[in-house]
């Protein structure tokens, strides 16, 4: 029983909430890319300045005494998702818009986000300093213990508080997008305009303004998945720099393009990760007595050693493009 | 006599601009060269013609054939771990141990993997075909990984606690960069094989990968190149500063001297391929390449073999640029895996041929010492705005502003995004007054 425990001590929980923060970013990548027609590499940057956002709120509420039972990060969340929405609109329209009304190639917007990317990375780490960073200000983490002992359990599964909010968040805003896109008008145009931009546009779509909804949609997820990841690590200004090849990776394993399949990508990804530097013998220790005698288990048992874990994103990434370049949710579109 | 109009075509009007732009950018030195000194003046320099060559490289690809390759920093790294395989001085206690015999090992379980994978693939000849033979292929990847990993984890384990690491073979620097070069060649044949079939945005993210993948694999591979422990010092091919001085030579004027002799050498071999490059780009083997880059449909139909012809491109632009890797960690002498970003070594690079000018050998030369200057001065001119500033906030009791210098370090890359935007915004195709202004 306690090798079960520690496998979602271990990889059920780490992985659901890497998946949570890698999801919500590649929504983001996705939708940009369904709308806009380009691989946004500044949103990796998006996601830090949205965590440094909420680590600003965070700080002032701290400041202002104010003890709150939630983690500072979370309750300041709304606030920060509006401002980092408002930042990617004003990124959109100093940046990509010029590009796009000459008609630049996408190509062209492709090294303009990496112009981006350079810039927001500067100015974070020319105002906050390189170093790491807590975004719990005030109130430390509280861990929950659930008791196994019931089923024969010696040691309890570990649960933070913050990862638990996490579930909720990453759930009600899947369930949230799902509504939007499906129900609304504006998501219905959305979908419209990712099928067939020039049909949309001649059928009266506003295309300008489903742009900006996108931009709003994209910047105010990354900012959660930012924050998130500033919860669950530290908060760096080379935080997401790190993450934005998974999250690609996870987009373009879902589809480019597909919402639905983006969230599937990234949990996809997050578990691959997670389970390839898993050491196995942990859990298949009790194989040792059924084994016959000079055939033991050795002692790491991990597909892959962890400082490669990140690679086993690229690799899935690669392996993707070379097989199946659209993505496991072929043809559909968001 | 008509091998010659192009050229001449290319140099008739940019040829005043160019003359400008180059002036300026002597000048730029000049006033580098008496601010910070000489021998501060020739590292940049140094440094900076290393650039020029990796932007020239990145010029093939991307100038000539309009190929997406954001693993210049993969390719920098392999230039420096072969350079240090070749020149690095022998590590006799490596090859006085087990480790050869036990690297030998692994070789020959990687090949008999990699027999069993080509074996697999060959399966169809059996009957079995379609998801079946999938289904056997991948079965004997992951059985070629296990063997592989079975020999080589102990051979690395071993090695690293005995010996450290395999060392170099001691032979010339120069050899050791022609072997980053060849090396190279040879990953960007590979990585051009099965990559290059993919459109613009996706060759991007792809390369991108592929050259983070090449990154963690030479950091933790510690028993071929020590990893994060770094090596050092790394043997010059010209006199080092020690060894002047020991000749009786001031440290000033050693340190002068022997980067001259380096500058020398590095300059020397950018000529040689600026001229090659310069010559290709004239000749009709430039020509079916720009043919290629602006209508492959309509080169393929005339009967070019696209996909080949793009290959070259990738693998005579990963050349240059394993060269330059090496000629980098050969001049700073380490070799330290954890020292490469993909802004300064992929990202930069691509500024340098963006604001130099896409296309254009001289513009991508100009460009890339430019841009490599301006990334050199931007911190000390950052130092010394918020000096200023602080003092000034401290003067109306603000207080000072903390950690200047490690701030100040940062400016530089938010002045590497400021350039590229400004480029892309008012001169998309390079090299143009106003980016050059305001340097």
């Amino acid at each position: 029983m306690d090798e079960l425990i520690f496998f979602i001590n271990r990889v059920l929980i780490s992985g659901t909430v890497l998946g949570s923060i890698y999801a919500l970013g590649a929504i983001g990548i996705t939708l940009i890319f369904g709308i806009l027609r380009f691989a946004h590499f500044a949103h990796g940057d998006m996601m830090t300045m949205g965590a440094f956002v909420s680590f600003v709120l965070a700080s002032a509420l701290a400041a202002a005494g104010i003890v709150l039972p939630l983690p500072t990060g979370f309750v300041v969340l709304p606030v920060a998702m509006i401002i980092t929405a408002i930042l990617a609109l004003g990124l959109d329209k100093g940046f990509y818009a010029p590009l796009r009304a000459r008609g630049a190639r996408p190509v062209t917007l492709l090294i303009a986000s990496i112009g981006v990317t350079l810039m927001i990375q500067g100015l974070i780490r020319l105002i906050f300093g390189s170093g790491t960073r807590s975004i719990y200000v005030s109130a430390p983490k509280d861990i929950f213990r659930f008791d196994m002992s019931w089923i024969g359990g010696s040691r309890p599964i570990n649960i933070t508080e913050p990862q638990l909010i996490m579930f909720v968040v990453t759930a009600l805003l899947v369930v949230a997008l799902h509504l939007f896109l499906t129900r609304s008008r504006l998501g219905k145009a959305m979908r419209a305009m990712a099928d067939n931009a020039d049909l949309a546009q001649v059928s009266g779509i506003n295309t300008a303004l489903v742009v900006r909804v996108t931009w709003v949609i994209a910047g105010s997820l990354a900012c959660v998945a930012g924050t998130m990841l500033a919860l669950d690590v530290a908060l760096m200004p080379d935080l997401a720099f790190n993450i934005v090849l998974p999250i690609f990776a996870a987009a373009i394993v879902g589809g480019l393009g597909h919402a639905y399949g983006a969230i599937v990508g990234g949990f996809l990804i997050a578990f691959a990760e997670t389970l390839a530097v898993f050491n196995w013998t942990a859990v298949l220790r009790p194989l040792n007595n059924v084994l016959p005698e000079g055939m033991a288990l050795p002692a790491n048992l991990a597909l892959v050693p962890t400082e490669y874990k990140l690679t086993v994103a690229f690799v899935i990434l690669v392996i993707t493009l070379l097989v199946r370049p659209t993505g496991i949710f072929k043809g559909a579109s968001t | 006599m008509s091998a010659a109009s192009p050229a001449a075509r290319g140099w008739d009007s940019p040829l005043l601009r160019g003359l400008l732009l180059f002036a300026a950018m002597f000048l730029i030195v000049v006033v580098v060269g008496v601010v910070q000194g000489q021998a501060t003046m020739l590292l940049i320099l140094t440094q900076a013609t290393a650039f020029a060559l990796i932007a020239l490289g990145l010029n093939i690809q991307w100038g000539y054939g309009g190929l997406f390759n954001f693993a210049i920093m993969g390719f920098l790294m392999v230039g420096g771990a072969s350079t240090v395989f070749l020149s690095y001085p022998v590590n006799m206690e490596f090859w006085n141990s087990d480790g050869p015999m036990l690297l030998g090992r692994a070789l020959l379980a990687f090949l008999a993997g990699l027999a069993l994978v080509l074996a697999a693939r060959r399966v169809d000849r059996f009957g079995i075909r379609g998801k079946g033979k999938v289904v056997v292929v991948a079965l004997a990847w992951f059985a070629g990984y296990v063997i592989y990993r079975s020999q080589i984890d102990p051979a690395a384990d071993y090695i690293e606690s005995t010996a450290g690491f395999v060392g170099g073979l001691g032979l010339n620097p120069v050899l050791g960069w022609l072997f980053g070069g060849l090396v190279s060649a040879i990953i960007a044949f590979f990585i051009g094989r099965i990559s290059l079939g993919l459109r613009t945005d996706y060759l991007a993210i792809a390369t991108i990968g592929i050259s983070e993948i090449l990154r963690a694999l030479i950091k933790n591979m510690d028993w071929l190149t020590r990893g994060t422990m770094t090596v050092s010092p790394m043997p010059w091919p010209t006199p080092l500063p020690q060894q002047l001085q020991a000749a009786g030579m001031s440290i000033a004027d050693s340190f002068v001297s022997a980067r001259v002799m380096f500058l020398a050498l590095s300059v020397v071999i950018l000529i040689v391929a600026f001229v090659l490059v310069q010559r290709a780009y004239g000749g009709p083997w430039g020509r079916m390449m720009r043919a290629i880059r602006d209508n492959h449909i309509s080169a393929a139909s005339m009967g070019k073999d696209v996909t080949g012809r793009q290959l070259e491109l990738f693998i005579f632009g990963s050349i240059l640029m394993g060269i330059g890797g090496a000629i980098l960690a050969t001049f700073t002498q380490i070799f330290d895996p954890s020292g490469y970003q993909p802004i300064n070594h992929t990202f930069m690079v691509w500024v340098m041929v963006i604001v130099g000018g896409a296309g254009n050998n001289w513009g991508v030369v100009l460009g890339a010492f430019l841009i490599y200057i301006v990334w050199i001065i931007s911190d000390p001119l950052a130092q010394l705005i918020f000096l200023n500033l602080s003092a000034f906030t401290d003067n109306i009791g603000w207080g000072a502003i903390p950690e200047i210098d490690s701030r100040a370090l940062q400016m530089r890359v938010f002045v590497l995004g400021v350039v590229i935007t400004i480029a892309l915004r008012y001169a998309p195709k390079g090299l143009i007054p106003e980016v050059v202004k305001r340097t």
